[in-house]
């Protein structure tokens, strides 16, 4: 039976849809009963007859990586929960969302909350959990209720609770709204907010969620996409997951596309399968007209920028070989071999008409909002380059300032309690390394700042 | 910490939208709710359930007061110091009225790109707002009427369909700012 679609919502020839399956159907709507009707909730029966250690086993032989930015495998971080360990242990689904770029767990939570909470419910029997928290961003009011309702109807039908279809297993699903903050994405800062307190990071060690998370106890975070592949490695087998994608970098993945195309969108594809040629121009339709694509962010603004004139060279020895930029396949490694990373999937894409230093202010504007304050480089750092690239912006920069920033960028990467630091250095780093002609361009020696005794003492100078 | 102390710090100043929000008091149904967020947390851990009182407090009532936050702190055996560090960190918790509707508009890359400056200069032109009067503490300006305030606010995630808003709670998409009017004619000032 063929699945019908929304009109101009019918997904493409190069995309395999597993967790986008059901999103904009027609005929489809967030309710348990339209939910059962297309077989939910089997896989969860399926996996309360397991062993939990049967199931991370799939989890693992699966390959899947996290798909909330840092790409770690799954399985092995489920592993990681200390064996001797007498504490409640606590699952968390990451659904913050707010790395710019990204929209993928949006249309999961409000088009289809019970693959997420099959996903979840599995993934609690895994790893032992018996409370689970869905921490959602304020911003999606809509999807909270949508998720509420769900859950009630979770109960209703005995798939949540006590003794959850006679197994002997007990679990609560709850929701947690945030408020605002970007930060809240970061698993320990999350996990503080949670805990009801400003969401300061933690450091790591010795916080490792996985050992000591939640209330001290270990800790699961996993972003929304990743919870939902696990109830679909659980149908297909992890073997048989695993031939998606390429070699470590198995599965599908969302891809989102915005900025500069003629159809920006969603779209699901196996990972490492699609090109940058094949995604810009064949499913996003190429640039609008009259222009040309000049950059592409690809992983979240976070995630460092590339030109799309540039050759990468990649890998070592023998295997060394010169990669064109419309060759890339969207996978981990590649991206991160081209010197960025595959991130959280929101790729944003930037024609002739961007000027660049206008693109780096947007983005210091938001990391410098968005900052916790806790660690100096970053509070101030991010701080600093909003200003000096509000200069550059507005024409009034100088020279000088280009080496500022990326010194001041410099100074936050690495020094810094969480990854934050990373995130927000990174965009200058990379914008300036490959964009320095046309950031000098619009500064000027004129512009220079001179103090009034400066002026003075250059009056008995040889002029140069 | 004493009520006047907290009100120092939580100065609620009045604006044009705070005739549109009843004082703030702790009705039944505002205490059921209370404790059944309370409930879902481990009982040694009610100081959890912080954010979802306040989204509560400020659904109803429009922003956090002074008086709500010694409400929530005495709910959560806290105090109330605890909720106003909550409160001041947070930008999606206000302590001033917003207006009867409040926008928000995204300004971050992908969304500025496809004109989000442009829309939030034609709402507040529309609405006769003057964003100068928000500042770093107070990023919400509110119209003279009291009808509307507006921020803006970062990546909302649906950067393929900019520029998007939200509405209090409705999410709007594709709103480039020629299409600010018609917006705004779904939110009345006599609705
Ligand atoms: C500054 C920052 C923001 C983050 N924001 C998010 C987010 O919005 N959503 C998300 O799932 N992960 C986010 N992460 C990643 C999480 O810390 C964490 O790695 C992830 O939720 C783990 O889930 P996964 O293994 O399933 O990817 C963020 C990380 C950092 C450093
Ligand atoms: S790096 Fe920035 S966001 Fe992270 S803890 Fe430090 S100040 Fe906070
Ligand atoms: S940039 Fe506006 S929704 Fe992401």
């Amino acid at each position: 039976m063929s699945i019908q679609y929304k009109e101009g919502k019918e997904p493409l020839a190069q995309e395999h849809r597993l967790i986008f399956r059901n999103i904009d159907r027609s005929d489809w709507d967030p309710s348990m009963e339209r939910a059962l009707q297309d077989g939910y909730y089997e896989q969860m029966k399926k996996a309360l007859t397991m062993e939990p250690k049967a199931i991370t086993d799939e989890v693992k032989k699966s390959g899947l990586r996290g798909r909330g930015g840092a790409g770690f495998p799954t399985g092995v971080k489920w592993g990681f929960i200390p064996p001797n360990n007498t504490k409640p242990v606590y699952l968390i689904c990451n659904c913050d969302e707010s790395e710019p770029g990204t929209f993928k767990d949006r249309y999961i939570v409000h088009q289809d909350p019970h693959q997420l909470l099959e996903g979840m419910i599995i993934s609690a029997f895994a790893v032992g959990a018996h409370v689970a928290y869905i921490y959602i961003r304020e911003e999606f009011p809509a999807a909270a209720h949508i998720i509420e309702k769900a859950i009630a109807e979770c109960h209703e039908k005995g798939f949540l609770g006590k003794n959850i279809q006679g197994s002997g297993f007990d679990l609560e699903i709850h929701i947690h709204r945030g408020a605002a903050a970007y930060i809240c994405g970061e698993e320990t800062g999350l996990i503080e907010s949670l805990e009801g307190k400003r969401p300061y990071p933690r450091i790591k060690p010795p916080y490792f969620p996985a050992a000591l998370g939640l209330y001290m106890a270990p800790t699961i975070v996993n972003n929304v996409e990743s919870l939902c592949h696990v109830k679909h490695i659980l149908e297909m087998g992890g073997d048989e997951y695993a031939k998606l994608g390429v070699a470590r970098n198995t599965g599908t993945r969302i891809l989102c596309v915005s900025g500069d195309v003629k159809k920006p969108g969603y779209f699901e594809v196996e990972v490492g399968k699609v090109t940058m040629r094949e995604l810009l121009y064949d499913m996003c339709g190429g640039p609008k007209d009259g222009r040309e694509f000049k950059a592409v962010i690809p992983g979240g603004s976070s995630s460092k920028i590339l030109r799309c004139d540039e050759t990468f060279k990649i890998g070592r020895g023998d295997d060394a070989k010169d990669l064109d930029f419309w060759d890339i396949q969207m996978d981990f490694d590649t991206l991160a071999a081209c010197g960025s990373m595959a991130g959280s999937g929101g790729v944003i894409v930037l024609d002739d008409s961007r000027k660049i230093s206008w693109v780096l202010n947007n983005i210091n504007h938001f990391y410098a909002h968005e900052s916790c304050g806790q660690c100096t480089p970053c509070r101030e750092g991010n701080g600093w380059m909003k200003k000096v690239s509000d200069r550059i912006a507005s024409g009034k920069g100088t020279p000088n300032d280009i080496d500022t920033l990326e010194s001041i960028a410099y100074q936050i990467d690495g020094r810094t309690i969480c990854a934050f630091g990373e995130a927000s250095s990174w965009p200058v780093e990379a914008i300036i390394a490959k964009y320095r002609d046309e950031l000098l361009a619009e500064t000027s020696e004129a512009n220079v700042v001179k103090s009034a005794e400066q002026l003075e003492r250059e009056k008995f100078l040889q002029p140069v | 910490m004493s009520n006047s102390i907290l009100e120092k710090n939580i100065a609620s100043p009045e604006t044009p939208g705070s005739k549109f929000f009843p004082p703030f008091a702790a009705d039944d149904e505002l205490n059921a709710k209370a404790d059944r967020w309370i409930s879902h947390y481990p009982e040694d851990q009610k100081r959890s359930a912080v954010l979802m009182l306040l989204h509560d407090v400020q659904h109803k009532f429009g922003y956090i007061s002074a008086e709500s936050i010694d409400w929530v702190a005495g709910k959560l055996d806290i105090e109330p110091i605890k909720v106003v560090e909550v409160v001041t960190f947070y930008p999606g918790l206000r302590q001033s009225a917003p207006g009867k509707f409040h926008i928000r508009v995204c300004r971050t890359l992908s969304c500025a790109m496809a004109g989000s400056y442009e829309l939030m200069d034609k709402l507040c032109e529309l609405t006769k707002i003057d964003r100068n009067q928000a500042t770093h503490e107070n990023p919400i300006a509110v119209s003279p009427c009291g009808n509307y305030s507006i921020e803006f606010a970062e990546c909302l995630a649906s950067c393929g369909t900019g520029p998007v808003c939200l509405v209090n709670d409705d999410f709007h998409e594709a709103i480039p700012a020629e299409k600010a009017n018609e917006l705004l004619a779904k939110y009345p000032s006599n609705s």
